[in-house]
C-alpha cells in the first residue's frame, strides 16, 4: 500500500530510457563484486586447511574440504569460549538495542507532541550528543566507570549502549509526522493517561521507526569496538569483535589461527547478512513512510 | 514543490489545548509537562551518564597529572592540577599533530569519494535503466553489517602477501602491488571503509530520494527532461539534505579511525601506534597510564570534529538558504 505511490516516477522513467539498461547494469554487477568479493574469500578460505590457505588460490576451492573441522575447532577451542562471545554479543547488543529503542522512542514523542520549557535545551543538546565521537567518549566512560567499580563488567558495556540519541532525533520527526495530535486529543477526552496514549497510541504508530531504530542500534552495538576494547579485560566479558581480533592478533606466531580466524569470520558474518537483508527492507518502509505522510 | 509547503503546517502541529477555560488549560498543560518530562527522563538520565558525564570527567582530567611514587605506584599516586600542561604537551609531541593531519587528508580524499560513490549508485539504482534494485540495494548494504574490525580482518587477508589472490593476480600481468607500504596502507584503509560505509549512505540518500513527489517527475517530464536533466536539477538539489548528513556523519567517523589501523598494524609495520588521534590517545591511556594527557587528546578529538562537522553545516545551510525562504 504505502510503495505503490513511490513506484509511479521509477515506471514513469522506463518507457523513456530503455537503452541505458544494458551499461547500468553491468555498471551494477561490477559494483557488487566489489562489495561481495571479501565475503566471497572468506567463504571459501573457511573451508581450507592451513596449508592450503597458502598453497591454494584464493578464490578457488581447495582439494581438502576442510570447513567442517574448522566450524569444529571455532566452537570448541579453549573451552568453546567462542560460543560465549556470541551469547555475549547477544546480550549487549539485543538488550541494549530493546532498551535503547523504548527510551529513544518515549524521548522523540514527548519532544515531538508536548510543548514544555527547556525542550529546546535538551533537543540542542541530545543534537549536539550525536556530533561527539563515540571514540572519544568511551576513554572517559572508562575513567568515570572504573571509578564506580563498573569497568570490567557486563554492565560497562551495556550501559552506553542503552543511548541513542540518532535514534531519538528519528523517533522525534517520525512522530511529529505520523502521531496525529487529533487522536491524542481525542484519547485526552476519553480520559485516557498522557502515558497510557503514548503506550497504546504512539508506540503503534511508530512502529516502523522503532524497527529501524531497533536494527540499526543492534548492529551499533554488535560492531561496537572500541568501547568493549576499553572497558573489558576479562576474555570471558569479551563480544564476538573483541574475541576475534584477538585471534587474528595471534596468527602471526600461530598460523593455527588462520583457521580459527576465517571459521570465526565466517560465523559472526552469516547472522550479520540475514538482519541486513531485514533491516535494508525496513529502513525504506520506515524512513519514506515518515516522508509521504509528512 | 507545492507538497513541501503543505508539510510545514502539519509539522508544526502543537498540541495546544483547543478550547476551555484558562485555568482548566493551565491544570491539563502541568500534566503534559510533567508527562513529557517523565517520557524523556530515561532517556536522559542515561544520556547524563554515558554523555555528559563522561565528557565533563574528560575535561577535568585533562587539566590534571598523576604521578606514581615508587616503580609501579604502589607507594601512592599523587593527583595534582596541571592547567594547559597535558595539552601543551599533546600538541607539542608532534606525533600527534601527524596523526591529526592523516586522517584530515584522508578525509579529504576518502569522504567526497565515497559521497560521490554513493551518490551515483543511489540515482542509479532509482533510475528505471536498473535491473533488479532490491537485489543490488541488498548487497552494496550488506558490508555496513561486519563490523570493522572483522572487515579489516577480511580485507587484510586481500592485502597480505602469500594469502592474497588479488596481488596473485597482478603478479601475473607483472604488476607489483604493495597494500601495506608506508605510502600505500593509508588507501588500503580507506579502501577499507568506504566497502562498509558507502551502502550505508547509499541508503541515507535512497530514503531522501523516494519522498520526492511523483508530480515532480511528471512535470519535468513534460517539459521535455531526460534522465539526466533530472537527476542533475532535480533530484541531486532536492537530496541535498540527506547527502549533507552523510558527509557530516563521515567527517565524524574519519576522525574516530581506530579500530581499522589497529587490526591492519597486526599486518603493516607502517602503523604506528600514534597512526590515529584515537590510536595516540588509546596508546597513552593504556600502554603508558597517561590519563591525563590521553583525556586531553580526546576532548581535541571531539572539539575538532564539532568544530569540522559545525562548519561544514554552517556551510550548506548559508547556501540553501535562498531555496528555504522560496519554500516557505
Amino acid at each position: 500500500m504505502t510503495t505503490a505511490p513511490t513506484r509511479i516516477p521509477a515506471a514513469g522513467k522506463a518507457r523513456r530510457t530503455p537503452r541505458t539498461t544494458i551499461p547500468v547494469t553491468a555498471l551494477l554487477v561490477t559494483v557488487a563484486l566489489y562489495f561481495l568479493v571479501p565475503v566471497y574469500y572468506v567463504v571459501v578460505a573457511a573451508t581450507k586447511t592451513t596449508s592450503d590457505l597458502f598453497a591454494t588460490n584464493g578464490f578457488a576451492l581447495a582439494p581438502t574440504f576442510a570447513l567442517w573441522d574448522n566450524l569444529a575447532l571455532v566452537f570448541t577451542y579453549n573451552g568453546g569460549i567462542f560460543v560465549r562471545w556470541l551469547l555475549n554479543s547477544l546480550l549487549y547488543a539485543g538488550v541494549g538495542a530493546a532498551l535503547a529503542t523504548y527510551f529513544a522512542a518515549a524521548g522523540g514523542y514527548a519532544l515531538a507532541k508536548y510543548e514544555f520549557r527547556g525542550k529546546r535545551l535538551v533537543f540542542g543538546t541530545v543534537l549536539g550528543g550525536v556530533l561527539v565521537p563515540g571514540t572519544a567518549l568511551a576513554l572517559p566512560m572508562f575513567l568515570l566507570f572504573s571509578s564506580l567499580g563498573l569497568a570490567n563488567t557486563h554492565l560497562s558495556v551495556l550501559i552506553p549502549s542503552l543511548v541513542s540519541p540518532f535514534g531519538l532525533l528519528l523517533c522525534r520527526i517520525y512522530a511529529e509526522t505520523s502521531v496525529d495530535t487529533s487522536v491524542i486529543e481525542a484519547g485526552r477526552i476519553d480520559g485516557a493517561g498522557e502515558l497510557g496514549i503514548f503506550h497504546k497510541l504512539g508506540l503503534r504508530t511508530m512502529l516502523p521507526a522503532l524497527v529501524t531504530v531497533f536494527l540499526f542500534q543492534l548492529v551499533f552495538i554488535w560492531n561496537n569496538f572500541f568501547l568493549p576494547l576499553v572497558m573489558l579485560a576479562d576474555e570471558s566479558l569479551y563480544p564476538v569483535t573483541l574475541g576475534l581480533h584477538n585471534w587474528s592478533s595471534q596468527v602471526d606466531r600461530l598460523p593455527e589461527f588462520y583457521r580459527l580466524t576465517t571459521g570465526g569470520a565466517l560465523v559472526s558474518v552469516v547472522p550479520l547478512i540475514g538482519a541486513m537483508i531485514v533491516l535494508q527492507k525496513y529502513w525504506r518502509g520506515g524512513l519514506s513512510d515518515g516522508a509521504v505522510k509528512g | 514543490m507545492s507538497t513541501t509547503t503543505t508539510r510545514t503546517p502539519e509539522r508544526r502541529g502543537t498540541p495546544a489545548p483547543a478550547g476551555g477555560a484558562g485555568r482548566a488549560r493551565s491544570g491539563q498543560q502541568r500534566k503534559q509537562t510533567t508527562a513529557a518530562w517523565v517520557l524523556l527522563a530515561p532517556f536522559l538520565a542515561v544520556f547524563a551518564f554515558t554523555f555528559v558525564l563522561p565528557i565533563a570527567t574528560a575535561v577535568g582530567q585533562s587539566f590534571t597529572t598523576t604521578t606514581r611514587q615508587g616503580l609501579f605506584g604502589e607507594e601512592g599516586i599523587q593527583v595534582a592540577f596541571a592547567g594547559w600542561d597535558n595539552y601543551v604537551q599533546a600538541l607539542s609531541g608532534g606525533g600527534f599533530l601527524t596523526s591529526f593531519g592523516r586522517v584530515l587528508l584522508f578525509g579529504i580524499v576518502q569522504v567526497p569519494v565515497m559521497i560521490a560513490f554513493c551518490t551515483v549508485l543511489a540515482l542509479l539504482l532509482e533510475s528505471a535503466s536498473a535491473k533488479c534494485p532490491q537485489f543490488f540495494r541488498t548487497a552494496y548494504f550488506l558490508p555496513y553489517g561486519v563490523p570493522g574490525v572483522i572487515a579489516t580482518i577480511l580485507w587484510s587477508f586481500l592485502y597480505v602477501p602469500g594469502l592474497s589472490p588479488l596481488l596473485d593476480v597482478a603478479g601475473l600481468v607483472g604488476i607489483e602491488l604493495d597494500f601495506l607500504g608506508a605510502d600505500s596502507v593509508l588507501w588500503s584503509i580507506a579502501n577499507i571503509v568506504t566497502w562498509t560505509y558507502t551502502g550505508y549512505n547509499m541508503l541515507i540518500v535512497i530514503a531522501q530520494l523516494k519522498s520526492i513527489p511523483g508530480e515532480i517527475y511528471e512535470a519535468a517530464r513534460v517539459d521535455g527532461a531526460g534522465a539526466f536533466r533530472i537527476a542533475w536539477s532535480i533530484q541531486l538539489p532536492l537530496i541535498r539534505p540527506a547527502v549533507n548528513l552523510a558527509t557530516v556523519f563521515s567527517i565524524i567517523g574519519t576522525l574516530q579511525l581506530f579500530a581499522e589501523p589497529l587490526v591492519l598494524a597486526n599486518a603493516s609495520p607502517a602503523i604506528d601506534t600514534e597512526y590515529t588521534p584515537n590510536l595516540a590517545a588509546y596508546t597513552n591511556a593504556f600502554a603508558y597510564n597517561e590519563y591525563g594527557l590521553a583525556s586531553a587528546q580526546a576532548v581535541l578529538i571531539a572539539l575538532v570534529a564539532f568544530v569540522l562537522s559545525f562548519a561544514f553545516m554552517l556551510a550548506t545551510h548559508r547556501t540553501s538558504r535562498p531555496e528555504r525562504k522560496a519554500r516557505k
